[in-house]
Parts: structure tokens; C-alpha cells; sequence
């Protein structure tokens, strides 16, 4: 038996162990960037806007029905966290890590903690299959991950229920999320693929994206429930079908034909355009106008 | 003279009869603690093991006693020495006396406990209807708000929830191992059934589960904690208790709202009360429609049993 020379064992070490370097690294404190989409991450949605997702008439009711005092009133949601769909796009400071195997020198998971809610995740990434039905649902749901080339694909089930914006849109407890994670330098963007046969009619897709921030230090969320408002028990605000008076606000703040505020998935596609041809945007901008963070959000922007 | 017993409460709500129980697969779930939860054909069995032997929350089908029993052993080698019913239905009770004779204590049969109406109920059958046999009813019903024992080294506390899915429904609280099996009070995913012939109600339903609600605590970021067994369906905790009882409320009051607006009975069910619930919660095939669920709680709302 040929004995190999130390140059060629360091070839060959290096070699085997390209599938595992192929594999990118997210480990690290992730900034988000809140370009997409801020006034909706930040300050919060307005109320009736559902433009951008293909809802059915099921969600559209829900959320017409929804009064944000449930968040305070009702106790068991004062501290409800994001979803694992949701929690990318909120206040998303990310810290990542990773599980390798000692023996592979291969990831078997990577492990998120989110700054909202101190929530933490898992995504596995050793071919583990998905619990059954019947069990347990949770927030962040059951997170499998593979790779395709560099991009890492991760497929979440046994969500629980919540929501696709904070206005009330709802996301059911059967959506399957799937994930797109890629890294270019210092930039992390995710792209979210929601599939969900209760109420939506067509996959929503959406993305984030996280700047490296060896800086960042997430502080601790903490939550407590106090009793904020006394009230009867088992008291859940809604508004009775037909007697919300918020969902035209949106449509008025912005000058926006109102059937195009009310979702659904033929409203997402440039076609639609020559249904609300007669629109015309307002000559100036007076609402959210120059918001590109957390903190500039002003409402009255002149 | 069993099987036509069977059937006959098989025709009450929620049961589903005419099943081929032998190609039914049964399926165990840890729950945590000492708690277990059975999956079968019928509503979820809940059992509490340990060295003192069995408790067995709802009994499924007689049909499915051996595959249930089969399933029981592999957590413990000592008999079923409790039984609870949460409440009447065939598909909680019907396996009765059949896993009593197959996991009882030997020579005597284990204590099955219900609230006394699940007893009045399974004794007061109809003039065409036959007698239920003995082996099949509770034999420790209780008639005060709870009944407490000492199992397998925990506190399990049954409370009666009055007028819910029926006049006799239990909740079945395994205190350190932090489980609450609800019978169908709560089934997520389903229409919730409201048994009014059998004296269920609305707000009875609500408030037994803003009860359970009282007895549930989350851990952290909201998940687990409690955990809690439903009569049907998946594994749940406190959220998934909070959406089913947040649904039902709101239906609860878009009804009440049209019953004060004076709208009749057909004129509730065209307007479509819950039809933005309508892809989340299934009908029971032949049994329970949501035509039939917001019926129930029309009637029950303004008194109408009929």
C-alpha cells in the first residue's frame, strides 16, 4: 500500500471537504434593513390595507373584523410572538449559530434568536423528518433545511395560527413556509414563499434582507401580562360584519381606489392597472414619504 | 345486544358508525410527564401511566379496545385502574367494557368516572332503543363541580363543565404532568358540536373554555406549557385554545346580533355568520355541518331546542 505524501493528504482533505465548505456560513449578529416594505415593519400597517396579498374572502372578512384592542384586552395575547414567517420581517436583529458534527465537519443545524419576543428557532439540516399531524404546533413551527448549491432552502410546517400583517390578515396553522436564505459578502436576504390553502388563493412571496453587525448586541425582549383593561371575562374585541369605519382610511390617506386596497391575488398583477385606469396618484406626498427606518417614520411627513 | 347499544349511541353527535375499524391505525404521542395521547378512530384517548398502572381518559370504539389496549401495554405492565368519560358520545365511551375486560385489574373492573348526566343519559335510552349493558356505563359518576384522586404520583383533578357539548362534560387536569384532556369541548380544526338534545349550549361551551384558559399557562414565547388533548384533532396548548374560543365568540355574537336585529332562523344562516371561519374548521362528514352549527347556536341563544 502506497503511502500518500503530506502535500497530497492536504489536497485531499481539501477536496473531501469542499461539499462542506460549500455550504455558506450565516453565523452571526444580522442587522435588518428595513427598505422593503418600513412603514409595514416599523411603525405597523394601516388598517385596511391588504394590497399585496392573495387573499381570499375568508381573510378579507377576518381582518375587517379584527380590533387591534384584542392585543391589550385579551390577556393570552399580550405576549404572542411572531410566527416564523412574520419574525424575519419585524423587529428582526438575528443572531445566528450553528450545530456542526464533530465527525463530518458538516452543519446539522442552524439556531436563530430574534430580538422580538426573544424568540429562538431551529432549522435542521440532518434529513430529520417533519413530526406527524398531530402534533404540537408552535410559533417558529418545525424548520428542515437543504441546500441547492449556495442557497440554503428551508421548509417550515406545524405553525401555529397567526398573522400575515399586523392589521389583522390572517396566516392559518396548515401554511407551509419555505425559505430562500443567501449571502453575498455582508448582506443576508431571505426570500419567504407562505403557502396557505385557509386563506390564501396564490403562494405570497416576499423578502428581507440583514446586514452583518459584529456590533449588534440584542438585548432582552422580556414580556410579562399585566392586566391592562378590566373587562368581562372571555371579552374578544371585533367589529360586527359591515361596521368596521376604518377600512376606507387607508384607501383616503393615499388616494387609492378603494377596491384595490381589499387584496386578492388578480390585484397583484400589472393587468389590473386598466381596471382602476381612472386612478391617478395624489400630486404629493403627505404619509410616510421619506421613511427608511425605525425612527423617521414620521406619519406627517411635509 | 353490545353492538346494538354501540350503535345506538353511535347515533348521537360525533360518532362515525360505520367505520371499518380494521384497517384503523393506532398511533401514541408523548405529551410530557406522564401523559400519552392515543390516536384511533374515535375521539382522542388520554392515558396517565406509570407504576401504579393506567388511567385512560375516553374509551373510542369497543371494536378498538385490543389495538388500544395493544398500545396501553407498551406503556405500562399494570392494569387500567381509572377510566374517565369526558361526556356521553359513543365515540368517548363506546370502548368501555371492552377495554375493561382487557385491561382491568384482575377479577374486578377498573373505575370508570363521569359526571352523573353522562350516567342519566346512557341509562335513559328511548322506548325503541335498547339498554345500554352495564359494563359499558360509569360506574363513579360525581355530582359536585370536581372530583379528585392521586395517580401515579400526581393530582388529577376533573371538573365538570356545566350546559358545554352536553349537560356532562369533564376536563381531566393532570396537574404535575401539566396536561389537560378537554373531550369535545374543544376540537380544533372541527366546528365545535353543541349538543343541545343533550343539554349543551353555547355559552356553556365558552365557558368551559374560558375555563380551561384559567388553568393553562404558557412557557416561554407562548408555546407549550400546559398542553392540552383536545377531543379530536391534534396536540394544542393555550394559543390554540384562545383562537377556537375567540372563533366561537365571535360567532356567538354576529348571531346575537342578528337574533336582536330580528332575523329568523334562515335568515341568520343565509346571511353566512362564520363564513370567514369557513375554511378553517371542517364539517364531521355526515354528522355536523356548519348549517347544523350555527343552527345549535341560534337555538341556544334564544332558547329554541327544537
Amino acid at each position: 500500500m502506497r503511502r500518500m505524501s503530506a502535500p497530497l493528504l492536504y489536497v485531499a482533505a481539501a477536496l473531501l471537504g469542499a461539499p462542506a465548505l460549500a455550504q455558506i456560513d450565516f453565523t452571526g449578529e444580522w442587522a435588518p434593513l428595513y427598505h422593503e416594505d418600513g412603514p409595514e415593519r416599523g411603525p405597523g400597517p394601516e388598517l385596511g390595507d391588504y394590497t399585496e396579498f392573495p387573499i381570499n374572502d375568508a381573510a378579507r372578512l377576518r381582518a375587517d373584523s379584527y380590533d387591534a384592542d384584542r392585543i391589550s384586552v385579551v390577556q393570552e395575547y399580550q405576549c404572542r410572538p411572531h410566527g416564523a414567517d412574520y419574525a424575519l420581517r419585524g423587529l428582526g436583529q438575528i443572531r445566528v449559530w450553528r450545530d456542526i458534527d464533530p465527525d463530518t465537519q458538516r452543519t446539522t443545524a442552524i439556531h436563530l434568536h430574534f430580538l422580538a419576543w426573544d424568540s429562538e428557532r431551529t432549522i435542521y439540516l440532518d434529513n430529520r423528518p417533519h413530526p406527524p399531524e398531530y402534533a404540537l404546533h408552535t410559533f417558529q413551527g418545525f424548520s428542515t433545511g437543504v441546500w441547492e448549491g449556495n442557497m440554503l432552502t428551508v421548509t417550515t410546517t406545524h405553525l401555529k395560527t397567526n398573522y400575515l400583517r399586523r392589521n389583522g390578515l390572517p396566516r392559518s396553522d396548515q401554511a407551509v413556509l419555505t425559505e430562500h436564505w443567501t449571502r453575498h459578502g455582508d448582506y443576508l436576504t431571505v426570500t419567504t414563499v407562505i403557502e396557505d390553502p385557509v386563506f390564501l388563493t396564490e403562494p405570497l412571496v416576499r423578502s428581507d434582507n440583514w446586514s452583518l453587525d459584529p456590533g449588534q448586541h440584542i438585548g432582552i425582549f422580556g414580556c410579562e401580562y399585566a392586566a391592562e383593561v378590566p373587562k368581562p371575562d372571555g371579552t374578544v374585541p371585533h367589529h360586527l360584519p359591515g361596521t368596521n369605519g376604518n377600512l376606507q382610511e387607508f384607501a383616503n390617506w393615499y388616494g387609492l381606489p378603494f377596491a384595490a386596497t381589499r387584496g386578492g391575488a388578480e390585484t397583484l398583477y400589472p393587468e389590473y392597472r386598466s381596471k382602476i385606469a381612472p386612478y391617478h396618484p395624489p400630486a404629493k406626498c403627505t404619509r410616510y414619504c421619506n421613511c427608511t427606518s425605525l425612527f423617521n417614520c414620521n406619519v406627517d411627513s411635509r | 345486544m353490545k353492538i346494538l347499544s354501540v350503535l345506538f349511541l353511535a347515533a348521537s353527535l360525533c360518532a362515525q358508525p360505520n367505520q371499518n375499524f380494521d384497517t384503523v391505525e393506532t398511533h401514541v404521542l408523548p405529551v410530557q410527564g406522564n401523559v400519552y395521547m392515543l390516536l384511533g378512530a374515535g375521539g382522542n384517548t388520554t392515558v396517565q401511566a406509570g407504576k401504579e398502572g393506567a388511567l385512560v381518559v375516553d374509551t373510542q370504539y369497543a371494536p378498538l379496545a385490543p389495538k388500544i389496549m395493544a398500545e396501553i401495554k407498551k406503556l405500562t405492565a399494570k392494569p387500567i385502574i381509572w377510566m374517565v368519560n369526558t361526556h356521553v358520545h359513543a365515540d368517548h365511551t363506546g370502548g368501555n367494557e371492552a377495554l375493561a375486560k382487557l385491561g382491568g385489574p384482575a377479577g374486578q373492573a377498573p373505575r370508570i368516572i363521569a359526571h352523573e348526566n353522562v350516567l342519566n343519559r346512557m341509562t335513559q335510552t328511548g322506548p325503541n332503543q335498547p339498554e345500554i349493558p352495564v359494563g359499558m356505563l360509569p360506574n363513579d359518576e360525581y355530582a359536585t363541580e370536581q372530583k379528585d384522586i392521586f395517580f401515579n404520583g400526581e393530582a388529577v383533578i376533573i371538573y365538570h363543565m356545566p350546559k358545554a357539548h352536553t349537560d356532562g362534560d369533564s376536563i381531566v387536569f393532570f396537574r404535575k404532568s401539566d396536561v389537560i384532556s378537554t373531550g369535545d369541548i374543544f376540537t380544533p380544526g372541527r366546528w365545535p358540536v353543541i349538543d343541545l338534545a343533550r343539554g349543551g349550549s353555547v355559552q356553556g361551551t365558552l365557558d368551559a373554555l374560558n375555563a380551561i384558559l384559567k388553568l393553562t399557562v404558557p412557557a416561554r414565547y407562548q408555546d407549550g406549557g400546559t398542553l392540552v388533548i383536545p377531543g379530536h384533532g391534534r396536540l394544542c396548548d393555550e394559543s390554540d385554545v384562545v383562537e377556537y374560543r375567540d372563533m366561537l365568540t365571535i360567532v356567538r355574537d354576529r348571531i346575537q346580533d342578528l337574533i336582536r336585529k330580528g332575523r329568523t332562523l334562515e335568515q341568520v344562516k343565509a346571511s353566512k355568520p362564520t363564513s370567514d371561519y369557513d375554511t378553517e374548521y371542517a364539517a364531521v362528514p355526515g354528522l355536523w355541518t356548519n348549517d347544523q352549527f350555527v343552527e345549535a347556536v341560534y337555538k341556544s341563544l334564544t332558547g329554541a331546542r327544537k
